[in-house]
């Protein structure tokens, strides 16, 4: 009995992080979910002119938890010749695929699941590919035509993408030269300069193959409303449909990190090895206190006592974040001698700080694309993808490993190395320009003769 | 040296057990639902259902899929390949690395005109 609880012990104190982080993103992010959710709704309604939802506590501030408790006692349904079990499973391996992806990703230098895995950004590459399982078998169990087609399209369009999204992986792994997470960002705080600015081109491939891996607008073919109804995920409803979307919007905050800590620069300050830049430390709290403020501005407008409250509860939020984010930056001017105890506090929460910042300004980035373009259509997004990203990541990988032979050749270092880089992002550019303009020249000799199969998927 | 991946292990259930949790809770706070007409039936805009949706489907998802395994595999080999292309490169002998790549590319390319000549990467 003494042995297990040594053991406990023991365990607990090699992997006490790890686990309370796993704890709190399980717990955390369907709440997390819920709001981003929320927000994008509030966005839609401003970029349309209107309110959004504003029923469900100040500002509809409350309108995910209402949504989570409908949903929770919404009627189950499963469909007479549904495959009940592959019916059950899919929803559920979806959302374990999204959310395990998350166990290799670092939300701060401290802040991470799977500390140091080695294989990094792979590992979670190649767990939230699985979650296409989940889409597919969904898609077949339910035995409706929407289902079905809603499924093929999907897998498809995630197949698709996935080698634009690969490729240009590989170019900011060319830069990086490792796959830990870590390291990789890392690696970015010593040359001083964001993959991103480095090979523009790649972040580009991956920012558009990210979207339609997410299958967001405009890429959401699979559940295209005015064609597939809701595509997959037709036959679904209650907590089962809500896993679906729970995995959905976990992807997008997936494909959103990888792209920050591989092309944004992770959890570092912008310019953080600039001096005079240090500046920027003072941003994060000033924000905090800014929305706090805000907040207690719009209070007395509010209707009722409660919706007062609850605007007073969310500016005495902020403020406790802004308080906690300025405490590291400001404590070393009151008492210098704590500098040194105070720097792993700075590194983890401005860290955190930042990196939630990127990632929220490439999910708002998804969100206004979502709001600006028309859907495209299936055919289209399958030469878009097959006859202009794949060969423009192919020549980008070329051009790239050019650059930086020409680079060390020169010995340029940091932002240096634009010089190279620039260059060869354009070669790729002009490139993958002509190829895209003899294709369409191609297409317009084809276009007379060929008549149009309009059932082809 | 802390095994990496046990945490990961330890997390996968947990994962597991949210959805199984949040399922049964589900399951023990919603009303039962009562089989009223067609309301167990695939939705089908109102109409009753054409036919078992498990019929053949286009041959270009199969393709596709094919495609996908060719450059898929593709994007693995150049991984490594980019892993270690700093060091071969701080090494002076980046030009070999690269033709090295090149060459493997290069008979994916002829692989990737010859489907693009045969149409296979045409949707319509």
């Amino acid at each position: 009995m003494q042995a297990a609880t040594q053991a406990t012990l023991d365990f607990l104190k090699l992997y006490w992080a790890p686990l309370l982080c796993g704890v709190v993103i399980v717990a955390v992010l369907p709440l997390i979910v819920g709001y981003i959710v929320l927000v994008e709704r509030k966005l839609m309604a401003d970029m349309q002119a209107r309110l959004g939802p504003m029923r469900v506590g100040p500002h509809g501030l409350l309108q995910p938890i209402a949504d989570a408790v409908k949903l929770l006692i919404k009627e189950d349904i499963i469909p007479d010749d549904a495959d009940k079990l592959v019916f059950w499973l899919a929803p559920v391996f979806s959302v374990g695929a999204a959310l395990l992806a998350i166990a290799g990703l670092a939300f701060g230098p401290a802040f991470q699941i799977a500390q140091d895995l080695n294989i990094g950004i792979l590992f979670v590459v190649g767990i939230s590919a699985l979650g296409i399982f989940g889409i597919v078998l969904g898609g077949w169990a339910s035995n409706s035509h929407y289902s079905l087609m809603g499924a093929l399209r999907s897998s498809a369009q995630l197949v698709s993408y996935e080698t634009a999204a690969g490729m240009a992986l590989v170019c900011g792994l060319l830069f990086a030269g490792t796959l830990n997470i870590k390291s990789i960002v890392a690696a970015q705080g010593t040359q001083g300069v964001w993959f991103g600015f480095l090979a523009p081109v790649a972040f580009f491939t991956y920012l558009v193959a990210s979207i339609a891996e997410t299958n967001r607008a405009p890429f959401d073919l699979p559940e295209a409303e005015s064609e597939l109804v809701a595509g997959y995920m037709t036959e679904f409803s209650g907590f089962r449909w809500s896993l679906y979307f729970l995995a959905e919007y976990t992807n997008m905050i997936v494909v959103a990190s990888v792209a920050t800590t591989l092309f944004l620069g992770g959890w570092l300050r912008p310019f953080a090895n600039v001096r005079w830049l240090n500046f920027l430390d003072y941003l994060p709290p000033l924000l905090m206190m800014g929305i706090a403020g805000y907040c207690v501005l719009r209070m007395p407008k509010q209707p009722t006592r409660v919706q007062q409250m609850f605007m007073l509860a969310v500016a005495g939020l902020c403020l406790v974040v802004a308080m906690v984010l300025a405490a590291p930056v400001l404590l070393p001017f009151v008492k210098p001698s704590l500098k040194e105890a105070v720097a792993p506090f700075y590194a983890g929460i401005h860290g955190g700080f930042w990196f939630i910042f990127k990632v929220s300004a490439y999910l708002y980035f998804f969100m206004w694309l979502r709001f600006t373009i028309p859907r495209y259509r299936f055919d289209q997004l399958m030469r878009l993808g097959w006859h202009f990203l794949i060969p423009l990541s192919i020549i980008n990988v070329l051009v790239v490993g050019v650059a930086l032979i020409v680079g060390s050749y020169f010995n340029l270092q940091g932002w240096a190395l634009l010089l190279a880089t620039t260059p060869a992002a354009i070669v790729a550019l002009v490139a993958a320009l002509a190829i895209l303009s003899i294709d369409q020249k191609k297409q317009a000799r084809q276009a007379g003769t060929a008549a149009t199969d309009f059932y082809a998927g | 040296m802390p095994n990496q991946y046990l945490p990961v292990l330890i997390y996968a259930a947990l994962v597991i057990a949210f959805p199984a949790v949040t399922l049964i809770a589900a399951k023990l706070i919603r009303p039962t639902s009562t089989n009223v007409g067609a309301k167990l039936k695939p939705y089908e805009c109102g109409i009753p259902p054409e036919g078992d949706a498990r019929r053949r489907y286009s041959v270009r998802f199969y393709i596709i899929a094919m495609m996908f395994v060719i450059f898929d595999v593709e994007t693995m080999f150049l991984i490594p390949w980019a892993i270690l292309y700093k060091g071969w490169v701080a090494a002076h002998m980046g030009l070999f690395a690269l033709t090295s790549m090149l060459v493997f590319l290069g008979i994916l390319l002829v692989g990737y005109l010859w489907l693009y000549k045969k149409g296979a990467l045409e949707w319509a």
